[in-house]
């Protein structure tokens, strides 16, 4: 056998091993949360390398402890989800408000600094998050939005706002000017060229960047933790669930009941529409 | 950000003749809704971002604590007794090292792993695009969530890995991954936990890599390699003359754009091991000397000097491989 026919074959077989060993690494872990919040306590401790349910085990009792509310003697992620949901969807509403305007200016218009924008926006992720904590945390506490969803909702736009502008713009780009220039000979001011030519255009980059939005909202932890810690109606699910495991006595499978009601949402969400955010997101990485 | 500041949007401008002549032009128009578009995501950035970093950077050579900031003014005594306490705290240097060994490996991780399954996954098969929907979910899943699956996964008492380990693979005694500082093998010690934090971070943040490395592949040109199959050449030498050349651009802002987020990472270790057990990394340090002993000072200076060690480490990059990471941008 030559060396080539030895290495075709090599490779198309280890092709197929690679394929399924992350496919079991990638899934395993989801499957495995799925399946303990459904189990009794009892029967996982009995036997903990048994990694399928039985129907006479099967239990939806972890998910009632989670979402009964606090006063019921639950979890209150019912309250959380809600929390999440307004804070994420504020995030996405906002962002793409500053975002849309900024991503057409820095595609289409030529303008002082227009260059220097770009890189500014981008430096953003140079500076540590942490290092944002601290100011912010005093600064909040000043303003009086500490505890607040509404400060929560700045800094994840602050956060997500370059990401989304860089998104949309190699999207704007690519609408033809001349699609423009036609609009406005027919008397169209910018205005209406935006809302009515380029967003209906651009509109799967658009979701495209507002489910990327919401998912960075709807996961993020560490600046709920610093801001609403102290307020616990305000908490998102996110916290929720970090705060539920430090508590003492809770179960692991309610925990993993908790991990699903909150990894479900932005799952779902996210498959609604995968073609549409992979897309937008890599566009920029596959011109030669 | 100079010229930016240079020319606000103002509505009213002066009424000078520049400015007049500035207005009747199409060019001077569309200058003004450039800004007075940009201005919206610009003021966002400066209040919630570029001003807190400068805070921080006051901050750090003064001595604070969160109480009293409400009686000392913005500029109070200027001292450098935050940067003596932050280089000589217990730890330092180990938690610097640390944060280095988990970006490098974490990074180099995320993106082999990302390049082997993008060639993987290159040719067509049947439920392709399942398989690829697949490997995004740990890109997907909130942090919270998946940090406290591996954690029950790896747990020493109920976790399915160490029940297997020592059913199947006969292992003596369940392993701490996360708690166990380090573990022998063979003679020679692992850093358990580091190790193990790493491993979540490439499992993680592969599919990110995945994602850019299959969309640069299939933009790679067919003849290149069908010549190349002409010529004899066996697939490795088709990976390593002409894909790998190919990919090297996306590799390289890969490898930035990873080394800087994970370098700040703050939610997967602090979730996963508290920062204990020798996975001590300065992001989690900031995070306590805040909290804890609400030492406002000390953080700043901690988290100042892990951005100034940040960029110190991007610029040396950038004197290397410089050259590749501005071609991909350009």
């Amino acid at each position: 056998m030559t060396r080539a026919a030895f290495q075709d074959k090599f490779f198309g077989i280890m092709r197929w091993v690679v394929i399924a060993g992350l496919v079991v690494a990638t899934l395993f872990p989801f499957y495995y949360m799925l399946l303990l919040s459904v189990k009794p306590i009892d029967d996982l401790l009995l036997d903990p390398g048994r990694i399928w349910v039985s129907a006479s085990e099967f239990t939806v009792d972890s998910y009632r402890s989670v979402l009964t509310s606090v006063e019921n003697g639950g979890q209150g992620f019912l309250l959380m989800l809600r929390n999440s949901a307004l804070v994420s969807i504020g995030a996405v509403i906002l962002t793409l408000l500053v975002a849309i305007p900024g991503a057409y200016a820095v595609s289409r218009l030529r303008f002082t600094g227009q260059r220097k924008v770009s890189a500014l926006f981008l430096g953003v992720y140079l500076f540590p998050p942490t290092l944002l904590a601290v100011p912010l945390f005093v600064m909040f506490a000043k303003a009086g939005l500490q505890g607040s969803l509404v400060g929560l909702i700045i800094v994840y736009i602050a956060q997500t706002v370059p990401v989304a502008i860089y998104m949309l713009r190699s999207y704007f780009t690519t609408v033809p000017i001349s699609i423009e220039e036609a609009a406005a000979l027919d008397g169209c001011s910018r205005y209406q060229i935006v809302r009515r030519v380029v967003l209906p255009l651009a509109a799967p980059s658009v979701m495209a960047t507002g489910l990327y939005v919401f998912m960075i909202a709807w996961n993020e932890f560490l600046f709920a933790l610093l801001f609403l810690a102290a307020e616990p109606s305000h908490w998102t699910v996110s916290l929720g669930l970090q705060q539920l495991s430090n508590g003492v006595e809770v179960p692991k499978t309610v925990l993993m009941a908790g991990s699903v009601v909150l990894t479900l949402p932005v799952v779902l969400m996210f498959y609604g529409a995968e073609r549409m955010l992979t897309e937008g997101l890599t566009s920029g990485a596959d011109k030669s | 950000m100079t010229t930016m500041t240079q020319r606000p949007p103002d509505t009213e401008p002066e009424p000078t003749q520049r400015a007049a002549r500035a207005k009747s032009t199409l060019r001077g128009q569309e200058n003004r809704a450039g800004l007075v578009l940009v201005s919206p995501t610009f003021v966002i950035v400066l209040v919630v971002v570029v001003l807190p970093i400068l805070w921080t950077i006051v901050l750090a050579f003064q001595n604070v604590r969160l109480v009293d900031i409400q009686s000392q003014g913005l500029f109070g005594h200027w001292t450098l007794h935050n940067l003596q306490r932050v280089f000589s705290s217990p730890g330092f240097w180990s938690s610097l090292w640390t944060t280095v060994v988990y970006t490098v490996g974490s990074t180099l991780g995320s993106i082999v792993v990302g390049l082997i399954a993008a060639l993987a996954l290159r040719k067509p098969f049947r439920g392709r695009a399942l398989v690829r929907g697949a490997m995004l979910l740990p890109y997907v899943a909130p942090v919270v969530a998946v940090a406290f699956v591996w954690q029950v996964l790896l747990s020493p008492d109920l976790g399915v890995v160490n029940h297997w380990g020592m059913n199947v693979f006969g292992w003596d005694r369940p392993i701490a991954f996360l708690t166990q500082r380090s573990y022998d093998v063979a003679g020679v010690p692992v850093p358990m936990a580091l190790f193990t934090v790493i491993a979540f971070e490439t499992w993680r943040y592969f599919p990110f890599a995945f994602l850019f490395l299959l969309a640069r592949l299939q933009a790679v040109p067919a003849v290149l390699e069908e010549a190349a199959v002409v010529d004899g050449t066996t697939p490795w030498q088709r990976f390593r003359f002409i894909l790998l050349p190919q990919l090297l651009p996306v590799i390289a802002l890969l490898t930035v754009l990873r080394f800087i987020m994970t370098f700040n990472k703050f939610d997967d270790v602090y979730l996963l091991t508290g920062g204990g057990a020798g996975t001590d990394v300065v992001a989690v340090r900031v995070y306590r000397f805040l909290t804890a002993r609400f030492d406002v000072g000390l953080a700043s200076a901690q988290a100042v000097v892990l951005a100034v060690v940040l960029i110190v480490l991007l610029g040396l990059y950038f004197k290397f491989f410089g050259r590749r990471v501005q071609e991909e941008q350009s």
